[in-house]
């Protein structure tokens, strides 16, 4: 080792896999975000561990050079509070699509909110279950009518930024896949903000959704400067039109943690149980 | 990055104009990547190709520059979202066409030029005005280029979207 500072690019973040994802999807935009927020705060990859449950989107991990688990439909987040309760020497992204996070993960979602556990929950929101082929999901919009839904779903959508404020999550952002460098600040403030993180990302499905497409034109970047009061944040949640973007929230409540953070060393006697 | 900009020296315009091209190279090839991944070998290479120009005038910069890399990337923000030359993922579809990717490409090349005007338009040292001039000079002839390149592709059939197995259920 020639003792030279390491200097961190985004190419760093990014592993040799090549994502499948169809071209002109928003979730390219979340890799390379969240590849350079990575670079600026000069995190090493093996210190991050980047976990997913199911979905176009869930299958993040593999195109980053970090640690990664790829693991079941709608339970990245137990898997992601597990692993920094384990290792909280380690940063933690947790990763997923709008209906492995608000419907299969839903409970999850409100509980990790709740724990406040010191980690970043990004969600590729595209209203649709675009792997499945196209099924509406818990944040579809009531009246979007497809051929798997005609007339649409007739149901009120989930609103994720409500349910995330009322839960006690102590950062609560929105970003847009069209600005990645814009994002990648957005990932950077999440995760340096201790505890519970989420990211909500406006991440366009170009082929069951084609019509998000026009996102770009019609979102607002730099809408809201952080606030560490509740009461305003929720009046920006329930008065915006969900395509203002920025830090809707940031509090100051401390992260859940042991009292102890416990040793990453493995005992003697599994060590001995695993030895070759 | 403001318009009347006093204190953009040299180094610091060449340093905007290597990011520039090397975020256009990387997204190039990235592009390249998604179009292998959907089986358009076409316009893979034709992306492949656009990577490999946009990395030598990144090259070209560094060696006048006498620079061994970029340097640090974050030391200045694009006002836009990306980079001037930089595609937007959102542009892209699995079964465009060279044609396509070629607008692509003459559209980055001319929002380079503008940027690189609008610059040399600013309240900046005269070195730096000249070499801003020289660089919108240079991008407008690479839109020229493409434009020529452009004339030999044949254009898209009006059903070039149309997929006999499509993703999505259909009526």
């Amino acid at each position: 080792m020639s003792g030279e500072a390491v200097v961190h690019v985004p190419g760093h973040y990014k592993s040799a896999v090549k994502p499948v994802w169809c071209p002109g999807c928003g979730d390219f935009g979340v890799l390379n975000a969240l590849a350079k927020a990575l670079a600026r705060m000069a995190v090493a990859p093996e210190d991050v561990a980047v976990v997913s449950g199911i979905g176009c989107s869930s299958r993040i991990p593999a195109y980053t050079s970090c640690y990664g688990f790829h693991g079941v439909h709608g339970r990245a987040l137990p898997t992601g509070t597990g692993l920094k309760i384990a290792r909280p020497d380690l940063t933690v992204i947790v990763t997923g699509g709008d209906g492995d996070g608000y419907s299969i993960g839903g409970n999850h979602f409100l509980h990790a909110c709740r724990r406040n556990v010191d980690l970043t929950y990004i969600v590729m929101d595209n209203r649709v279950y675009g792997m499945t082929k196209g099924q509406p999901s818990p944040t579809t919009e009531t009246h979007w009518s497809s051929k798997l839904a005609p007339h649409g779903t007739g149901l009120s959508e989930f609103h994720p930024m409500a349910i995330a404020l009322a839960s006690g999550a102590n950062f609560i952002a929105r970003g847009f896949t069209g600005d990645p460098n814009g994002l990648a600040d957005l990932i950077v403030s999440a995760v340096e903000t201790p505890g519970f993180s989420f990211v909500e990302v406006l991440s366009p499905c170009v082929t069951f959704r084609p019509e998000q497409k026009d996102w770009k034109k019609i979102v607002t970047p730099g809408s809201f400067t952080a606030t560490d009061d509740a009461a305003e944040a929720a009046r920006r949640i329930f008065t915006d039109d969900g395509l203002h973007l920025g830090v809707l929230y940031a509090g100051t409540r401390p992260p859940y943690g042991p009292p102890i953070a416990p040793a990453a060393t493995v005992p003697d006697w599994l060590e001995e149980v695993f030895s070759l | 990055m403001s318009r009347k900009d006093a204190t953009l020296t040299l180094a610091g315009l060449m340093s905007r104009a290597c990011a520039l091209e090397a975020e256009a190279a990387e997204r190039y090839a990235e592009l390249a990547d998604q179009m292998v991944a959907h089986n358009n070998a076409e316009v893979a290479g034709l992306f492949d190709k656009l990577a490999r120009i946009e990395g030598l005038h990144r090259d070209q910069i560094l060696r006048r520059m006498g620079w061994s890399a970029p340097p640090e990337p974050d030391a200045f923000r694009w006002e836009t979202p990306e980079g001037p030359e930089t595609t937007d993922y959102g542009e892209l579809h699995y079964l465009m066409t060279p044609w396509h990717a070629l607008k692509l490409a003459e559209h980055n090349e001319r929002r380079a030029a503008e940027f690189f005007t609008s610059l040399a338009a600013a309240d900046v040292e005269d070195e730096v005005r000249a070499e801003a001039a020289e660089m919108a000079a240079e991008e407008r002839e690479h839109v020229r280029l493409i434009q020529e390149w452009l004339a030999k592709v044949q254009k898209p059939d009006p059903a070039w979207e149309q997929d006999l197995d499509p993703p999505n259920v259909v009526d």
